[in-house]
């Protein structure tokens, strides 16, 4: 079959490479029909994210049919899945509370010795994202084995198109979460820095849950409007200074929740105006942990800080004093998705939810690379872009 | 686990853990008859009931699927067994193991037969865990590390170390009962292979 595959920074490729087979009872694999490149790939495309090997398929946001299964999996030849990206047991400890991906079981006995000394305990398996999570072959593909087969997958209707439903594998559910996690009151104001597909997400997803106000923070133009147009206003930090204009909007008081939807590759070189004072005294250097700290400073008194994004290992000058004084809570992790599936999918079917909105380019896998670079270096028009095996190679849409 | 701390006492912490060797060389004192000087202890929480598990691993012809490295184990009599261990090379060595003592759904405790090439021995504890998580599951195991080739079978059946070896064989054994299944990345069946051996 045909794959993305992973051979350095910003060095990806389509090649040939060995079909999937079922290994495992209850294994099932699937035919990809829709596959998407996230956020989270350009951090592996960037080469920030260690234990990545030369070969390595990519790809954690994908759909398709089912064209074989193990005789421990509970779907059928023929159904339409959505495919989340955490593998997950379903029978530990942490699957039975909901905690998918703090699953003990999902990575091999054998990965799990990498991230034990980084996270004290291994995480769930992840598919196409280092060897650290497991060393599961991506879903960038034209096939792929899913483990857990009779836990994780969902079960499309059919007659929904992909692109109204692929999203369910990550970004909408972890958009979903990061609003959950902000426990928003009514007549919170939430403030959402970055407007990628999860940021976005968090800003449908915190007016779905009462917010009076969502204030979005990003740089471009094109992004800046996607979030207006569900209602929230916007502050575009080459502009504006961001911290200042959070306590101007909110009568000083700050914003009543913040969401970091940026991550670890926050683009820090604006920093210096807005922070020149406080950097002086706090010693707040212009690192790439910028977004989490920002969105403590300027956070509301006794609020709510919710961080779907992600960071890897080590952050320094944490501003745990602003935290602390304040009394603020954290709340983040990798997204569980399996917990938040159904009840999105049924919030599409209803149509209270739209994901199309944020697909900008639609192309066929074998022009995945061109995809990756794209989606790096022009931010601004490329919001989302969907991978078709089947689609005929024509000129991007 | 101590009822209360005496003066002078140490902690509740299992001796596996202590900062001093010769207060971690006492965990291998609980061993019946120890064999050997090497000594791993790991602890590993499974969410099943204490007798599924015991019953799992006192018939000891499972032990293979969870325990990288065994080719196989089969009861010569209630209470002996002949273990075949993968060799460097292809070959493959075995030895008789008795089991010393066994309390059904408590513990389990083994060690090689007098003239074995690589004396070794070992103990599995159940115990409930708090909170009706299922049971904790100890495993201490012990041996001689031989030189020369023997030597290196035994590198290869523990890896580096005894105690990643006992870590991810008590992982695979949780996989096991938890799911019914061992994770592995393996993409298909040919790589399964290559990665067992
Ligand atoms: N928790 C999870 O399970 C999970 C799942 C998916 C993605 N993520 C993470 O969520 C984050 C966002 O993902 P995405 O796909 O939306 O990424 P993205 O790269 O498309 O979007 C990030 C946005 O942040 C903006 N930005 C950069 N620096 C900023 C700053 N200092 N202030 C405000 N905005 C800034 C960028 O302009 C960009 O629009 C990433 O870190 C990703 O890894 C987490
Ligand atoms: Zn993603
Ligand atoms: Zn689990």
């Amino acid at each position: 079959m045909r794959a993305l595959t992973w051979h350095g920074k910003h060095d990806v490729r389509v090649e040939t490479v060995d079909d999937p087979e079922i290994v495992n009872p209850r294994d099932a694999i699937i035919k990809i029909t829709s596959t998407a490149i996230c956020g989270s790939d350009l951090h592996l495309y960037d080469a920030y994210i260690p234990t990545l090997q030369k070969g390595d398929i990519l790809g954690h946001e994908f759909m398709g049919e089912v064209v074989d299964i193990g005789p421990g999996s509970t779907l059928k030849k023929g159904q339409r899945v959505v495919v989340p990206f955490t593998i997950s047991c379903g029978s530990c400890f942490h699957c039975s509370k909901h905690q998918y991906s703090a699953c003990d079981n999902g990575l091999p006995a054998d990965n799990q010795d990498i991230a034990q000394p980084i996270y004290g305990q291994p995480m769930a398996g992840l598919f196409g994202y280092s060897h650290m999570t497991g060393g599961y072959a991506g879903g960038q593909a034209e096939y792929v084995r899913v483990p857990f087969s009779d836990v994780g997958p969902i079960v499309i209707p059919d007659g929904v198109d992909d692109d109204k439903v692929l999203f369910l594998s990550d970004i909408l559910p972890t958009g979903w979460m990061a609003a959950e996690n902000a426990e928003i009151e009514p007549g919170d104001t939430v403030a959402v820095w970055g407007c990628g597909p999860v940021g976005l997400f968090a800003v449908q997803s915190a007016f779905l849950m009462g917010a009076e106000r969502v204030i979005a923070i990003d740089h471009f133009p094109r992004r800046l409007e996607l979030a207006k147009r569900f209602g929230a206003e916007t502050i575009n930090y080459e502009e504006s200074r961001t911290y200042e204009a959070l306590m101007e909007m909110t009568g000083g008081i700050g914003p009543d929740a913040c969401i970091d939807a940026v991550g670890l590759e926050a683009h820090g070189f604006f920093a210096d105006n807005v922070w020149d004072q406080i950097k002086v005294s706090t010693f707040m250097g212009t690192d790439r942990a910028h977004s989490i700290r920002q969105a403590i400073i300027a956070c509301r008194k006794g609020g709510r800080v919710s961080m779907p994004a992600v960071y890897g290992g080590f952050v320094d000058k944490f501003p745990l004093g602003a935290f602390m004084e304040k009394g603020l809570t954290l709340k983040t992790g990798q997204t569980h998705v399996q917990h938040y599936m159904p009840g999105l999918l049924n919030a599409i079917m209803e149509d209270k939810v739209d994901t199309t909105f944020l697909i900008s380019h639609r192309m066929p896998l074998e022009q995945a690379a061109e995809g990756y670079k794209m989606f790096h270096d022009q931010q601004n028009e490329v919001t989302k872009i969907v991978l078709k095996p089947g689609m005929d190679q024509a000129p991007a849409a | 686990m101590a009822d209360h701390l005496a003066p002078g006492e140490h902690d509740d912490a299992p001796l596996a853990t202590a900062k001093q060797a010769d207060r971690r060389e006492q965990a291998a004192n609980g061993l019946d008859e120890a064999k050997g000087d090497a000594v791993s202890g790991k602890t590993v929480t499974i969410n099943r009931p204490r007798q599924e598990i015991y019953d799992f691993w006192r018939d000891v012809t499972n032990l293979p699927k969870v325990m990288e490295n065994l080719v196989s184990v089969d009861a010569v009599d209630g209470q002996r067994s002949r273990w075949v261990v993968k060799a460097p090379g292809g070959g493959t060595v075995e030895w008789i193991s008795v089991i010393t003592e066994d309390r059904p759904g408590e513990l389990i405790a083994w060690a090689s037969e007098e003239g074995a090439e690589v004396p070794n021995s070992g103990r599995i504890e159940f115990r409930d865990a708090p909170g009706g998580r299922g049971t904790w599951v100890s495993a201490t195991i012990l041996y001689d590390p031989p030189a020369g080739f023997i030597g290196k079978v035994i590198a290869k059946m523990f890896q580096r170390e005894p105690a990643i070896q006992a870590r991810r064989d008590l992982r695979r054994l949780k996989q096991f009962l938890e799911t019914g299944e061992i994770a592995t990345a393996a993409r298909n069946r040919r790589q399964y292979e290559e990665e067992q051996n």
